[in-house]
């Protein structure tokens, strides 16, 4: 007998994305109209397609699978128009203020003369990068696209929960998933107006084109790529094809008098914009790591001499970093004179003596998570985490205490999620997606995050985490 | 800047063109072999199959011996075999992984899902009575392949190269195929004519995709010469080594006038000097001279063509080129 998919549904206290978000009441209805059969039937032809069409993500752990899908979930979690407005204008307002950050740190420094955040902070952050001072850019634009997680709390309160401002990911998977559902669910969306996502690619390539070197009448853009073994290259292709530009590695670019080109079937073709998918370290070994094989040497030659444009900016890293995190209500106050739409977790920077007692302190209840890591690596939930995982904690913590911020646990909201034929609570957050060329942009909705394993909190497709399709309801 | 294309895009193209080619070219082979040449030769038939991909030392390294069952396996489902077809499949795959930012999605799903088909097979799906439906299935994917291709890559610069890619695989593949099997089946005297003689040439055909074109052209008799000269000369067999030659020269020329492509010129003179010798030869003067000679030679001129194509527009170095072997990464 097939059953109603949400009987037997309970998200406990978590605040629940379907069944109190303001927008969902439509959805449930015709939910509730599918039989759980029929939702399982689906959701396993959306995840065959995601094979054969090799939406693929990498798991580093993994030497022998290279193709992995992100598992999709069939249920999508829903945004009211409202909720989403306010959710843009907290993220362009911190973006805003994280440009004016970087602009700042990358030439006169007043936010240090003026003691908004410890200068160590930033001129002490491995991601500060020096040669920077040197360079004016377009529009003052040094974070062209940004991700930034956000989570809604118990009292469904949106939360930042960190900015990415170096080479984010995701955005492929927001489409695709919109793909996904169309092909798998066209009747579920029949008579639904949800804001658009396909024109990501025409405003990203907008975007930078007004911020390519000025006097430059044709900008020649390119998407520049560490090569199909990189986890997220389903995702730079699926860029390099929206925006039409072609995809390059390291290799097929060089510098010659201070200009960057690339080598083509007729020669060498000029370049003068890098959507670069590289990080800093890896970027130039003239400039940074000298044994990296992904980058191209002189690319900073030919950046410091207004040759090229590079999105994101080198040096952007000081801004997504966890501990300036923690300052960011006061950055935003600070050039902006504005108070924050979106507020912060409490954050304890440990590398000040009493938020590094605190921390210890209370272990067993905080998370703890390194400042300059990335794809939710090496981070500590003491709910949760066994005794001998707090003492390795409490030992990294008291080695390097400038390494680590702590945050309370936030309960994060939960979404319906189809696990194993039921449908059962799980963590969810949301990623929006900012372009910023000339003023900013924010892609409606985002990547909604699901951590598959039952009460895990991590939601990172790096570590077993699967996404849905988001909604922003008109 | 679609009129620029990526030294390396061009190489990538290039290769995937031509492994899809070659394992359309192995799957015909195989199944002719399997269905027409069941005879006193037994085999030699399937020998004959490995000394055309000259893997004779490393496929006698592991097999005591030539039979249907060893040479399919090799060919077919071996892994670890860079000459069978699922490694062919495999590397058209990741060159068109490489290559997605410029192949319609159609292309790359369909060559996905013929890979991990292909991958999938075990030794249960060789068994002889399945072998047919085995090797119609494997052409029908390359030329479903081939169908996308023409219905939806884009015509700029990376067709052409895929074309190009395209004739002179086909072109190699023949002359192969010639001269394997020509010297296997030369007659004895007393066999000349007979009808285990006709049809083992009637077979050659088929392996070529040739056998009703060539009834079309010569009603009345197959013999050795009017065979090989088929195969080698004649312009309107989309297989045969003039019309490949002949293709392969036009398209470069097009190719370089349309997108303005300064290099290359070696390559377009060397085609064009084939396509004339092709034109002009006739094949009892092949024959006399001696075929054996003259296919080496056509494979020498395909394989410097290819180099020069290399040095003029995958970005290789000439160097580079010259350790290029037929299966490079």
């Amino acid at each position: 007998m097939d059953r109603s998919i949400l009987d037997g549904y309970d998200p406990q206290s978590f605040y629940c994305e379907m069944l109190r978000g303001a927008a969902s009441g439509v959805i449930r209805e015709r939910l509730s109209g599918l039989s759980i059969d029929a939702l399982k039937e689906r959701a396993a032809a959306a995840n065959a397609e995601l094979y054969n069409l090799g939406i693929t993500f990498t798991i580093y752990s993994d030497a022998q699978t290279i193709d992995r899908i992100l598992p999709f979930d069939v249920l999508p979690r829903i945004l009211s128009a409202e909720e989403w407005r306010h959710i843009e204008r907290g993220i362009i307002q911190r973006i805003t203020a994280i440009n004016l950050l970087l602009d700042d740190v990358y030439h006169d420094q007043h936010l240090l003369s003026d003691g908004v955040v410890p200068a160590e902070l930033i001129l002490g952050n491995r991601n500060y990068r020096p040669l920077m001072r040197a360079i004016d850019l377009p529009h003052k634009a040094y974070v062209n696209i940004c991700g930034t997680d956000i989570v809604r709390d118990e009292r469904g309160t949106f939360l930042v929960l960190e900015d990415n401002a170096r080479t984010p990911s995701g955005v492929s998977y927001v489409v695709e998933n919109r793909h996904m559902m169309l092909r798998a669910f066209p009747d579920l969306l029949d008579d639904i107006s949800l804001r658009a996502i396909d024109n990501y690619g025409a405003k990203l390539i907008a975007a930078l084109q007004e911020v390519a070197p000025p006097g430059v009448a044709d900008p020649r853009i390119v998407l520049l790529s560490p090569g199909t073994y990189n986890s997220a290259y389903f995702e730079h292709v699926f860029l390099a094809r929206e925006m039409g530009v072609p995809l390059v590695e390291g290799s097929d670019l060089l510098v010659e008098d201070d200009r960057v080109f690339m080598r083509t079937t007729g020669g060498l073709s000029r370049v003068d914009v890098i959507y670069r998918r590289i990080n800093d370290d890896y970027l130039d070994p003239e400039a940074f790591v000298a044994e990296s094989m992904l980058g191209v040497p002189g690319l900073m030659r030919a950046y410091r001499a207004g040759n090229l444009a590079l999105a994101n900016a080198v040096g952007t890293g000081v801004a997504d970093d966890k501990a300036v995190y923690a300052y960011m209500p006061r950055i935003i106050r600070y050039y902006l004179d504005e108070d924050p739409i979106l507020p912060s977790v409490e954050t304890h920077i440990c590398r000040e003596p009493k938020a590094l007692r605190y921390t210890l302190d209370r272990l067993a209840e905080l998370v703890v998570k390194p400042v300059g890591e990335a794809g939710g690596y090496g981070i500590t939930v003491g709910p949760g985490a066994s005794l001998q995982e707090l003492d390795e904690c409490r030992a990294k913590l008291v080695a390097d205490p400038a390494n680590y911020i702590s945050q309370p646990c936030v309960n994060l909201s939960v979404a319906p999620t189809l696990v194993d034929g039921r449908i059962e609570p799980r963590h969810v957050d949301l990623r929006p997606f900012a372009v910023t060329g000339s003023s900013t942009w924010v892609l409606p909705g985002g990547l909604t995050r699901v951590a598959l394993r039952r009460g895990s909190l991590v939601v990172n497709s790096s570590q077993g985490g699967g996404s849905k399709d988001t909604w922003v309801v008109e | 800047m679609s009129d620029v294309l990526l030294a390396r895009y061009a190489d990538c193209i290039f290769w995937l063109a031509r492994y899809v080619e070659r394992a359309e070219n192995l799957a015909r082979i195989l199944d002719v072999n399997e269905t027409f040449s069941r005879d006193s030769r037994g085999g030699q038939n399937w020998r004959s199959i490995v000394q055309l991909n000259s893997d004779e030392e490393r496929f006698f390294a592991t097999h005591p011996s030539a039979t249907a069952q060893s040479v399919v396996k090799f060919y077919v489902i071996d892994g670890a075999n860079p000459t069978s077809i699922v490694s062919a499949i495999r590397y058209a795959r990741e060159n068109a992984r490489t290559l997605r930012p410029l192949i319609s999605t159609e292309m790359w799903v369909q060559l996905n899902v013929f890979y991990n088909r292909l991958v999938e097979l075990g030794e249960g799906d060789l068994a002889p009575g399945r072998l047919a439906a085995l090797f119609a299935t494997i052409k029908e994917a390359c030329q479903t392949h081939t169908g996308i291709t023409d219905g939806t890559f884009f015509r700029d610069q990376g067709w052409y190269f895929y074309q190009l890619g395209r004739y002179i695989e086909r072109a190699d593949q023949t002359t192969r195929l010639l001269d394997i099997k020509y010297h296997l089946l030369l007659p004895s005297p007393s066999d000349v004519g007979s009808p285990t003689d006709v049809s083992q040439w009637n077979a050659l055909l088929r392996s070529a995709a040739g056998y009703h074109a060539y009834r079309r052209l010569h009603t009345a008799s197959t013999t050795p010469a009017r065979v090989a000269g088929f195969l080698l000369l004649n312009q309107a067999f989309p297989r045969s080594l003039h019309h490949c030659v002949r293709e392969a020269g036009r398209l470069l020329g097009e190719v370089k006038s349309r997108y303005l492509l300064r290099h290359g010129n070696d390559a377009a003179e060397e085609l064009d000097r084939l396509r004339s010798v092709l034109g002009t030869l006739d094949i009892s003067a092949i024959l006399s001279e001696g075929l054996h000679e003259f296919l080496d030679l056509m494979q020498q001129q395909l394989s410097a063509i290819t180099r020069d194509l290399s040095i003029a527009f995958f970005g290789y170095s000439p160097e580079a080129s010259q350790a290029q072997t037929v299966t490079p990464q």
